[in-house]
């Protein structure tokens, strides 16, 4: 596990050095650690620090957070297809979001806050939603699963889409950041999600034991000793608080949360104390990665960085899809 | 000991245990016999404490179930379900090691001695070699037997059992219940388990409880309960008993 761990480390340190130093000017690492250290030429410094450190960091923190409240989501329906994108809880932030900016709030201070509140209070509402509806007694199978999510997202999405045309020219542009996620306005975003993430991150780090006592199901997690409704409700609403919190200001991104967890499961088995802090960390990587991607594909145009990942993402799914029907879940 | 007295359980309108009582003692097995439907499962779940009790009430060591919080609960009863839905991906290590939970703190955490304990079950039922294996690679009857490893690993005075046999062979069909018999005897462990066997009860019970309908309708030992009047009125066949060479414990033959 430690191996494991310093291996993720390092593919995190490369993506986030990619990162910085890829984009309309390329920043060599000389220059990166100059400006860094604060001594840099300034056009340098500006680029770091006003451009690509934020986003760099939202980005990081999206990926992050997608990923390990993607692999929660999983150990929570034991399900392994449980994405926050497939499942619908990403659009129901997505709402969220959108009906708090459309009251024009000051985008700064608590006003910031509000907007991943909100984000978290529709996410809660999708995800509870959506359980319910694809519950077949104490399972949800996978089609359930996808259908209902797929359904309510459509809903949580027209809305979305409602409000934003009756909205300002100014709100409408907002479609372009939501749907895809080009990540946009600093250092302020940073500070409003930070907090959200960092606690929910935290409660479902420390709940991976419970999550491997869940896969044994109800009756047996009850059996072993577990409060399994407690349980399940601590770790559904800090999987719902992360996604909706990195949806609310990184717009939908779907398939991270699917693909890393799944990887890291194949790559370190089942045992989600190990897969929750290996997704989080290669989650964040990846992300980064695929907004490296976004940034030179087109350049010097941007593509949001959910397309890229639902490029790569989509047939990595349907992949799965096979695969599991083939040789049954894990 | 566990005490069960007058439990009464409804699956949403539909009354499916009624006045249930019976008492099994500390280095004591009973077995629950019956048709298919009578009850038997639901009662090993309610009594382990996953279904919602109407009344009556269920002790375990004269603690009322419903009073103890999941994790006593665990250190009271353990239980190796029916054939049931395991994740495959898990080690059987990892499984059996999960009897110690209740045990852990809360980032499960195990100790020598948890291993050691796992260890010790694994080689109880004789699946030692197997410690490395997923559970999707293993065959139906040792992850039964896996599941009575991770219900002794969980170190409690009470066991209880729904169908332990069910995908066994002769020889571990024989084994387990032997293995079981012998923690009764040495460990003053309380066992209740429901077969279909009804030899194998008869020979290795000390008492034997017979459902029907959600009801226990006679509680006995083997050579008072399993009469041939008695089977004929529950299961509707007619049977003939005759008695074991060894023991003289009734052995139970299909009439034609």
């Amino acid at each position: 596990m430690r191996r494991k761990l310093f291996l993720s480390c390092l593919f995190l340190l490369l993506a986030l050095f990619l990162s910085i130093a890829i984009g309309s000017v390329f920043l060599s690492p000389l220059e990166m650690w100059n400006t860094l250290i604060g001594r840099g030429a300034e056009t340098s410094t500006a680029i770091v620090w006003k451009i690509r450190l934020p986003r760099t960091i939202l980005v990081l923190l999206t990926g992050a957070g997608l990923s390990v409240s993607g692999a929660s989501y999983q150990g929570l329906f034991r399900n392994p297809l449980a994405d926050p994108y497939l499942i619908g809880v990403a659009s129901g932030a997505g709402l969220g979001a959108v009906i708090a900016m459309s009251f024009q709030l000051p985008s700064s201070g608590l006003g910031l806050y509000l907007v991943p509140l909100a984000a978290f209070v529709t996410a809660l509402l999708t995800v509870a939603l959506v359980y319910l509806m694809a519950r077949v007694g104490n399972t949800v199978p996978t089609s359930n699963l996808i259908l209902a999510g797929v359904a309510v997202s459509a809903f949580a999405v027209s809305l979305t889409s409602f409000l934003m045309l009756r909205s300002s020219d100014e709100m409408r542009r907002a479609l372009g950041w939501l749907m895809g996620g080009s990540i946009q306005n600093g250092w302020p975003s940073i500070l409003a999600i930070l907090p959200f993430i960092v606690v929910g991150v935290i409660v479902l780090l420390i709940n991976g034991y419970s999550l491997n006592i869940l896969q044994f199901g109800d009756d047996q997690a009850q059996q072993l000793g577990l409060n399994v409704t407690r349980t399940r409700v601590i770790i559904l609403v800090a999987a719902s608080l992360v996604t909706a919190t990195a949806v609310s200001f990184s717009g939908i991104i779907g398939f991270v949360g699917l693909v890393v967890p799944h990887l890291m499961r194949m790559w370190s088995g089942a045992d989600y104390r190990r897969l929750l802090p290996l997704s989080l960390i290669c989650g964040g990587a990846t992300l980064l990665l695929a907004d490296v991607i976004a940034r030179i594909l087109l350049a010097p145009q941007e593509l949001p960085v959910g397309i890229v990942t639902s490029l790569a993402g989509a047939p990595f799914f349907l992949w799965i899809l096979r695969r599991a029907k083939n040789q049954g879940f894990w | 000991m566990l005490e069960i007295n007058n439990l009464s359980v409804f699956y949403d309108a539909r009354q499916v245990l009624e006045n249930v009582s019976l008492t099994v003692n500390s280095g004591e097995i009973v077995a629950l016999i019956g048709p298919n439907g009578a009850g038997k499962s639901t009662l090993i779940r309610a009594v382990s404490g996953t279904l919602p009790i109407k009344r009556g009430q269920v002790k375990a060591n004269g603690q009322e179930i419903t009073t103890l919080a999941p994790i006593y609960r665990a250190r009271t009863l353990a239980v190796v379900p029916q054939a049931v839905h395991l994740p495959p991906a898990f080690t059987v290590w990892d499984t059996v090691l999960l009897g110690r939970a209740p045990y852990l703190n809360f980032l499960g955490q195990t100790s020598a001695r948890d291993e050691a304990l796992a260890r010790q079950a694994l080689e109880q039922v004789h699946a030692l070699e197997l410690a490395e294996k997923r559970i999707d690679e293993i065959s139906g009857g040792e992850q039964q037997r896996v599941l009575l490893a991770r219900a002794l690993a969980q170190d409690t005075p009470i066991l209880l059992m729904d169908e332990p046999t069910a995908h066994l062979d002769l020889r571990h069909q024989l084994e387990l219940l032997q293995l079981v018999k012998k923690q009764a005897r040495e460990k003053q462990l309380t066992v209740l388990l429901v077969l279909h066997d009804l030899n194998l009860a008869a020979l290795f019970a000390d008492r034997i409880a017979i459902m029907q309908n959600g009801v226990v309708c006679v509680a006995g030992a083997p050579a008072e309960a399993l009469t041939a009047e008695i089977l004929n009125s529950i299961y509707h066949v007619p049977v003939h008993i005759v008695r074991h060479p060894e023991t003289d414990a009734p052995l139970i033959i299909p009439g034609l």
